[in-house]
């Protein structure tokens, strides 16, 4: 019997060829085309509507729009296609989630609840290989496809930022330009299979995950993003308007008076100010009672560096959640 | 030199606070199909797990094919694991499930695996979701043997089926084994369908091994004594495995052979598999284990200590 003659010594086969990694391509392919065709189907129909609507607003922007100030623009233009617009990107703030949730999510748990791990991890591939092999190449694609949609919404987009409508900073806007988009649909990816096998279970990890992008989403727009640089100190009232106006203030003597919002000015306008009967805009009545306003903004070059930074510190943690999971996998035991 | 299929030493796997295998020390030859029983809880799955490189051993270790590391990847290259339930990709057809394994180990033999499933009557087009629990294993089976491995390895493979679809599933294990010597370790607590086809014996309880050896040996060193209820107590030549009191008559499962003695008024008997397992199985102190040092002569429950 061929048992019986094969090698007994330890370490003889050690040396052997390992499974080549391109074949998990087919294998990826075959067991993921519907969560990658739907991710294709539900990108594709959103690319084709941005398409169609984005014609109609650069037609719209081209005929009526020279100068942007004219009221031809206001009405041809940002009065119709406004809405649209404010719709759609606040639509596409919850599409790496769902991608995350949806594609990312049940790759892992659903071979967790199913028990197809056994099989999976059992194979000659070698569990963490497989691991990695599917999980890059998940990875890459959803980043690529978000990447190839940016593009489509930022040529969609675009307008709106030559009539001054809205700046590419806006906190709704920003994140699904440049760099970032793709950045947080992979961070949203990584975030689904981490959970996924953190979980074990399809559901609950669908929820986790959404949970854990909103909050990560939440906490970069409310509180992070406006320290990735230094922002940048005026006491002039005209702020260039591409810029991202981060706070405001006003001080009397050097020392910090009130915000620019809140009880603190309000108070101070209806004493100061006569409730604003003066004639003078509260602005101006402050400063002539000696206030001085201060603002804090991140000027509209810095846009570039901004969709650097979050793009890398969002890569980075991507990669840290995958190669979480990927040692999850290795070390789990059955 | 024939190599061991398994080797564990000192093994031991916990989960949480319970050890669901502890101080398991056993050598399985290669060229057998060996069955491992006992009943649930006993550790069956964790030692086949362990085996596999599906679970990291808590103590002690684990080789396998002759001194590899369990779950490196030359070990994963010559064992093929049908797990329980043969968890398969439901909606993947079996043509898709030969390709996907295929890609994902360095030999697999195409032709084999649709010749054996035309033989079964399974079409390549049928999602794996949409068979019978009977093809369902099959087509887990198909799969592990087109791997061409070493070692099978198969965890409660006919616990789910019929009678029919076991048979069928046991006679295509016992073919590969003739055809290609491939090494079988099943689990299994359907003592009655080991008794065909296993001929070593594992029984674990308990979390520790119970017995282990060659069945044609420990059939051979085992006899059921039958003699009357009132001398029962006074029987003492050789290590009593288990005692069944009836009325008048006591049946005694001892370790003897055919040339021991038998007293006056006893008479004895031949033992098969599923009394030796099931006498065993009754009494988790005693044990029957290779080695010059235990076993024979001694007590059964000093044996395990």
């Amino acid at each position: 019997m061929t048992a019986l003659t094969m090698p007994t010594r330890p370490g003889h086969d050690a040396g052997l060829r390992p499974v080549p990694w391109r074949r998990m391509a087919w294998v990826t392919w075959r067991q993921h085309r519907a969560a990658l065709g739907g991710v294709a189907v539900f990108l594709g129909a959103l690319a084709v509507y941005l398409w169609l609507t984005g014609l109609q607003i650069h037609h719209a922007y081209a005929a009526d729009c020279h100068p942007a100030s004219s009221l031809a623009c206001t009405i041809n233009f940002t009065g119709r296609y406004a809405v649209n617009v404010n719709i759609i990107r606040a639509f596409l703030q919850v599409v790496p989630a769902l991608i995350g949730a949806f594609a990312g999510a049940p790759v892992l748990a659903r071979e967790l609840e199913t028990g197809t791990f056994r099989f999976a991890w059992t194979q000659g591939f070698g569990r963490w290989r497989w691991a990695l092999a599917k999980l890059v190449l998940l990875a890459v694609v959803v980043a690529a496809a978000a990447g190839a949609f940016t593009v489509l919404f930022s040529w969609y987009a675009s307008p709106f930022f030559a009539a001054g409508y809205a700046i590419p900073f806006a906190t709704d806007l920003f994140d699904l330009l440049g760099v970032a988009f793709a950045a947080w649909t992979l961070a949203a990816f990584a975030i689904g299979v981490l959970a996924g096998m953190v979980i074990r279970r399809v559901v609950p990890a669908i929820a986790a995950t959404l949970a854990a992008y909103a909050g990560l989403a939440l906490a970069t727009t409310l509180w992070l993003r406006e320290h990735y640089m230094r922002p940048l100190l005026t006491t002039k009232t005209n702020v260039p308007g591409s810029a991202w106006v981060v706070s405001q203030w006003y001080t009397k003597g050097g020392k910090y008076a009130f915000g620019a919002h809140g009880s603190g000015i309000v108070n101070a306008v209806s004493q100061l100010c006569h409730g604003g009967n003066s004639g003078l805009s509260p602005a101006q009545c402050l400063t002539q009672h000696g206030y001085t306003a201060w603002t804090s903004y991140q000027p509209g070059s810095r846009f570039w560096p901004f969709q650097w930074i979050e793009g890398s510190w969002l890569l980075a943690l991507s990669v840290l959640l995958i190669a979480t999971t990927i040692w999850m996998v290795r070390r789990r035991a059955a | 030199m024939i190599m061991n299929i398994i080797e564990t030493s000192g093994l031991g796997k916990r989960y949480g606070g319970t050890w669901a295998l502890r101080e398991c020390t056993l050598a399985i030859p290669a060229g057998h199909v060996a069955a491992l029983v006992g009943p649930n809880g006993a550790g069956k799955t964790t030692l086949l797990n362990l085996a596999v490189g599906l679970a990291e051993p808590s103590a002690g270790g684990i080789t396998v094919l002759g001194g590899l590391p369990a779950g490196s990847p030359a070990a994963l290259d010559g064992i093929a694991f049908v797990a329980q339930d043969t968890p398969l990709y439901k909606n993947l057809s079996a043509a898709d499930m030969l390709h996907l394994t295929r890609n994902l180990n360095r030999r697999f033999d195409q032709h084999y695996a649709e010749t054996r499933l035309g033989e079964l009557g399974i079409p390549l087009h049928r999602k794996a979701g949409k068979m019978s629990g009977g093809q369902q294993a099959q087509l887990a089976l198909t799969l592990a043997l087109a791997r061409r491995p070493k070692l099978l390895v198969l965890d409660e493979p006919v616990a789910m089926l019929d009678p029919v679809a076991r048979h069928d599933f046991m006679a295509t294990v016992l073919t590969a084994m003739a055809d290609d010597g491939v090494s079988v370790v099943l689990s299994s607590h359907v003592l009655a369908e080991l008794e065909r086809v296993a001929d070593y014996l594992i029984l674990l309880s308990r979390g520790r091994v119970q017995v282990a050896g060659e069945v044609d040996g420990l059939l051979a060193s085992h006899r059921m004594l039958t003699g009357p209820t009132t001398e029962a107590d006074k029987y003492a030549e050789r290590p009593v495995v288990h005692v069944q009191r009836g009325g008048a008559q006591t049946h005694l499962l001892v370790r003897a052979t055919a040339d021991d003695p038998v007293p006056p008024s006893w008479e004895a008997h031949p033992v098969d598999l599923e009394e030796l397992a099931m006498a065993y199985l009754r009494e988790p102190g005693a044990g029957a284990l290779p080695g010059p040092s235990r076993g024979r002569g001694t007590q059964p429950s000093e044996v395990t200590r």
